[in-house]
């Protein structure tokens, strides 16, 4: 058979997931894309991600590269106009035709607008594209006031991203009540309540009758009664439609509530056209969630091939988190279904609302709604999609557990065939078949099975099946962290300080084997300072040092040292410069200013370091700990002192966030940044904590990282008071300090937390693990022990003694250590230079 | 292996000018000797080369003394490869070696085997 051309209509999330299957399953098929959007697919799940800081780069499913790689013809910002049937070919507004053997539609949807008068006004908007959310972001600026048309769960999604950007958020919901799809009554009072909670005002029973422009704001809203509502920009969320009008314009059979009409295996009424995702219609219902388009996807492209396969229909059960609240809808959550009995638990001290619907016979699940707590959710799913049989008393699976209450479903009770991620249709069979298959960690599983790689719901199921598989094949996961310890680092710091351990010695003793290495023992004496902020460099703890540690100062290639003061925020007065131009040229170091916003002077020989500090300390210098796994530097730019745009003192605050976190010893080096506004001069997206400043305080951004793998850090609380900013910032500093791996910075502990940024907001800010008291005690103890480590050093004659070159001869210099000079100061020797220097002074 | 056999042995310092579990650094004519104290050894001293043939500088004195596998090793500061305090051999491969010299306690006068 000659190669097919397939064309395929929309760059969608199904759209793609389509070319994506079809490229896998290795058929003869020439394919080309056409776009209505100016760019290729990207992740409108996380759309809202965009808001918090992520680019579109990030979103993106796929790149064009991609497909010119893979031989896909991709064109891009050209809507297809017209299906020409007849000819078997499509025409772009563009003007451009395409032939095509199959044709396949993956349109989408758009968002409704409904005809209220005013609605087009340029400050209503909608919420579905990048492009929206650009348009979103430049009406926000100067917005006080943001109402969202809508109280479904995109609507009450937009609503918190108006709220992150800042505004008083309005909700308005025709219906009586939010999310009526998902939740019963009771559940979507519940929900109201906590989004009240929230300063996010709910208008439900509001219809709209026009929109003029408004007195206080640029907006008013007029409902009925003379009611009305002041806003300075509008977002619709009123439900989506399906973009079928390519399907009507040629024909093809229109669903009664839109949509092109499909079979079981998504053929449209011309068995030359597919149709997928949410502009199909099947049995008269739209599928609007990403998982059924994606099952689509694979049914039609298995049309071509010989293993035909169908689409039934799919669930439409969803967890999510809408503005801090988890919610979670199961199956018949009205519990409408004949002969269905319901239990429903309510707290509403704790607002948690909770409900099952079972069957007459008291076996089954129908259906299940969860509010403030979903905790139960994948077990419910679990008994839903796979009909397994339901304890005695079914309403002890949603009963605050107590002892003896019902078993949560682990994961030896689910059966193979239990769907654990929807998004890729993984299910526990072909988990275990991956694990069979030689796949021997979580990753290995993600990346073979592509479980837990869509909106990342099921990534705690999923952990826990393949925890389980992998102990039943005997497989141990060695967290250990070297030789002599069979123990995480986290483990032995809970180690240390439940035991009050003071030093290694005691540690490898009662917990340990063999002498120690480099490995364990900088851990273990980063541990140790974390914990009791003592010396570094006592008798106990100076052997566990790595090298820079235990010089205080950063050994370069030759074995010389580098001198870093600290310059708090990289403000340092006329008279502090001087010094260290005068210290720099009398011990003869090169200087050079450093991307951390100070001065470091390089070259120093090892037995100079105590009175080059001795120096520096008598000027005013600290130890700016440029050689420790410690906080480094908090960068400032110049601020509302001075530029014409800054709006809070960004240099104040930067040096007292420099002053109050210096010395504290964690797991990886700590680094800052706090800019005067949203220019962000000083980079602080970059750093392990930054901090941008608003009109209203201070943005907070947590576990970015410049070098090796960038990452831009997330926003994680806005408009935050001084004492506020600095309370999170204690408890996340001392969280990471307790929980990360060694030597692993922020940003990577971040990947690795399991229930990510959502949950180490539930642990810093609403103290879910009710540790924030000890947090903050413990960094207001390291806060209180701080010392400058040189200065204790030069104090102490039997300490600077160790700093002499030689034992036996303390005035001699390494004769390996050669400089020649270069654009006026000094450089190690290369290695030719070196020879020719030693030839020709011999 | 180069050892180095004492033919006479050369005071360097006192047991007090030593760091628990940690190396300094003696100058032995024009060598740079690393000389590591560990209390709970037997022996408790060992002595090295102190040039890191790996990295080209003197800094092996200033590196963590522990064990791999049971080998007394001290681990380079500059790119981390292990050299055994015993043979000098580096365990990250095979063709690099250091020396090694015999060292002994009088009294409390630390002596380098010339
Ligand atoms: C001196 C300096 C370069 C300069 O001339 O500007 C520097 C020098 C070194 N950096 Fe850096 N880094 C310097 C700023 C940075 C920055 C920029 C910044 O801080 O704004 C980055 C990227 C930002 C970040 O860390 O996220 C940076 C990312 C690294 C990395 C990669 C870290 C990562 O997570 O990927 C390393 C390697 C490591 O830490 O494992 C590193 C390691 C080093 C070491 C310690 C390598 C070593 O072991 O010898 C260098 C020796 C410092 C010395 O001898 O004093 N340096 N390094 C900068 C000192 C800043 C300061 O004032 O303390
Ligand atoms: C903010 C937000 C949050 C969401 N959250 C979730 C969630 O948590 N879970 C979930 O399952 N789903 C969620 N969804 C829904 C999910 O994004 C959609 O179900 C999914 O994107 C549907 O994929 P699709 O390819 O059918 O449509 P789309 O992703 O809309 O893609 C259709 C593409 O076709 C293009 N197109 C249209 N007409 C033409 C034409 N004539 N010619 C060329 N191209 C055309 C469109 O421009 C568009 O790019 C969310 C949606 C939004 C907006
Ligand atoms: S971040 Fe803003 S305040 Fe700071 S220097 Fe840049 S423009 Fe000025
Ligand atoms: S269910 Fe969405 S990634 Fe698995």
């Amino acid at each position: 058979m000659a190669t097919q051309n397939i064309v395929v209509v929309g760059n969608g999330m199904v759209g793609h997931h389509y070319v994506d299957q079809l490229l896998q399953s290795g058929l003869d098929v020439a394919i080309t894309v056409i776009g209505a959007e100016p760019r290729p697919a990207y992740d409108r799940v996380h759309l809202s991600e965009f808001f918090a800081g992520k680019k579109p780069e990030e979103l993106a499913l796929t790149t064009r590269e991609f497909y010119q790689q893979n031989g896909v013809k991709a064109h891009f910002g050209d809507a297809v106009q017209e299906i020409l049937r007849d000819e078997k070919a499509v025409v772009t507004e563009g003007g451009r035709r395409f032939d095509y053997d199959k044709l396949v539609l993956a349109t989408g949807s758009y968002p409704f607008v409904p005809p209220i008068p005013g609605s087009s006004h340029q400050r209503c908007l909608t919420y579905r594209t990048i492009d929206d959310l650009g348009a979103i972001k430049s009406a926000a600026q100067g917005s006080k006031v943001g109402v969202v048309v809508g109280g479904g769960l995109l609507g009450l999604e937009c609503a918190n991203a108006l709220k992150n950007l800042g505004m008083e958020t309005h909700v308005v919901e025709f219906a009586p009540g939010l999310m009526g799809v998902q939740l019963d009554e009771g559940g979507s009072r519940m929900l109201r309540r906590k989004i009240e909670a929230l300063d996010v005002t709910v208008h439900t029973s509001t219809a709209t009758q026009d929109i003029v422009p408004g007195e206080d704001c640029k907006l008013r809203m007029n409902f009925a009664d003379d009611k009305f509502l002041e806003t300075d920009m509008i977002v619709f969320s009123a439900g989506i439609r399906p973009f079928d009008q390519l399907g009507r314009n040629a024909g093809l059979e229109i669903g009664a509530r839109g949509g092109i009409v499909v079979d079981y295996h998504c053929r449209t009424t011309d068995e030359n056209i597919f149709a997928i995702g949410e502009c199909a219609s099947l049995g008269n219902f739209i599928y609007g969630l990403v998982a059924p388009g994606y099952r689509m996807a694979e049914v039609a492209v298995s049309q071509l091939g010989s293993d035909k396969k169908v689409f039934k229909g799919a669930d439409m059960s969803t967890k999510l988190k809408l503005l801090g609240v988890d919610v979670g809808s199961i199956g018949d959550a009205h519990g409408k279904g004949e002969g269905s009995t319901s239990y429903v638990f309510s707290d509403e001290r704790a607002e948690v609302y909770k409900r099952i619907n079972v069957s007459s016979d008291g076996k089954t699940l129908l259906g299940a709604v969860l509010v403030g707590d979903c905790d139960d959710y994948d077990t419910l799913l679990q008994y839903f999609l796979n009909g397994i049989e339901l304890p005695d008393n079914p309403e002890t699976l949603i009963l605050p557990s107590v002892e003896g209450g019902a078993p949560q479903l682990g994961p030896a009770a689910l059966p193979m065939a239990a769907t654990v991620c929807s998004c890729h249709n993984v299910s526990k069979g072909s988990i275990v078949e991956a694990i069979d298959g030689g796949c021997c960690s979580l990753g290995d599983v993600k990346a073979s099975t592509r479980a837990s790689t869509g909106c990342g719901g099921c990534s705690a199921l999923l952990k826990s099946v393949v925890d389980y598989e992998l102990e039943a094949r005997g497989v141990s996961v060695d967290k250990s962290i070297c030789e002599h310890f069979p123990f995480t680092r986290q483990e032995i710091f809970h180690i240390c300080k439940v035991e009050n351990l003071r030093s290694f010695d005691e540690l490898l003793a009662g917990h340990g084997t063999g002498r120690g290495c480099d490995i364990c023992k900088p851990a273990v004496a980063s541990i140790l300072a974390s914990l009791w902020n003592d010396y570094i460099l006592n008798d106990k703890t100076a052997g566990l040092q790595d090298t820079n540690d235990r010089f205080l100062a950063n050994m370069q290639k030759d074995g010389t040292y580098s001198v870093v003061p600290r310059v708090a925020g990289g403000e340092i007065t006329p008279d502090k410069l001087i010094v260290l131009g005068e210290v720099a040229k009398k011990y003869n170091l090169y200087t050079k200013i450093t991307g951390g916003q100070r001065i470091d002077l390089f070259g120093a020989h090892m037995g100079d370091l105590p009175a080059i500090w001795k120096e520096l300390v008598d000027a005013g210098f600290e130890t700016g700990h440029a050689y420790g796994k410690a906080l480094r530097t908090v960068k400032s730019c110049v601020g509302s002192t001075w530029c014409r745009y800054g709006v809070q003192d960004s240099v104040s605050m930067a040096i007292y966030v420099e002053n109050r976190y210096k010395g504290l010893r964690s797991p990886h080096k700590i680094k800052s940044a706090v800019s005067g506004c949203t220019r962000e001069c000083a980079e602080a997206q970059s750093k392990d904590f930054g901090v941008i400043a608003t009109e209203n305080g201070w943005n907070l951004y947590v576990c970015g990282n410049g070098g090796m793998k960038p990452r831009h850090a997330d926003l994680f609380a806005t408009d935050l008071d001084d004492e506020t900013l600095i309370r999170y910032v204690d408890r996340f500093l001392m969280f990471y300090v307790r929980t990360a791996d060694r030597l692993q910075r922020t940003s990577v502990w971040l990947e690795n937390l399991e229930g990510g940024l959502d949950y180490l907001r539930e642990v810093v800010i609403d103290d879910k693990l009710g540790i924030c008291a000890e947090l903050e005690a413990q960094m207001a103890a390291v806060v209180g022990t701080y010392q400058c480590e040189w200065k204790t050093t030069i104090e102490d004659p039997e300490k600077a003694k160790r700093f002499r070159q030689f034992v036996n001869a303390p005035d001699e210099k390494d004769d390996n250590v050669i400089f020649v000079e270069e654009r006026g100061q000094i450089r190690p020797a290369r290695d030719d230079e070196r020879d020719d220097i030693i030839a020709k002074s011999a | 292996m180069k050892v180095v056999k004492a033919s006479d042995w050369q005071a360097v310092c006192r047991l007090s000018d030593l760091v628990e579990n940690a190396g300094v650094c003696a100058l032995m004519d024009d060598e740079q000797v690393a000389i590591f104290y560990l209390p709970g050894e037997t022996p408790r001293l060992y002595a090295i080369g102190n040039r890191d043939p790996i990295g080209n500088a003197n800094v092996l004195s200033r590196g963590i003394v522990g064990d791999v596998n049971g080998e007394l090793v001290v681990a380079s500061p500059l790119y981390k490869q292990h050299f055994s305090l015993t043979t000098g051999q580096c365990l990250e491969d095979d063709a690099v070696s250091i020396p090694v010299y015999e060292i002994a306690l009088d009294g409390d006068v630390v002596k380098l085997g010339k």
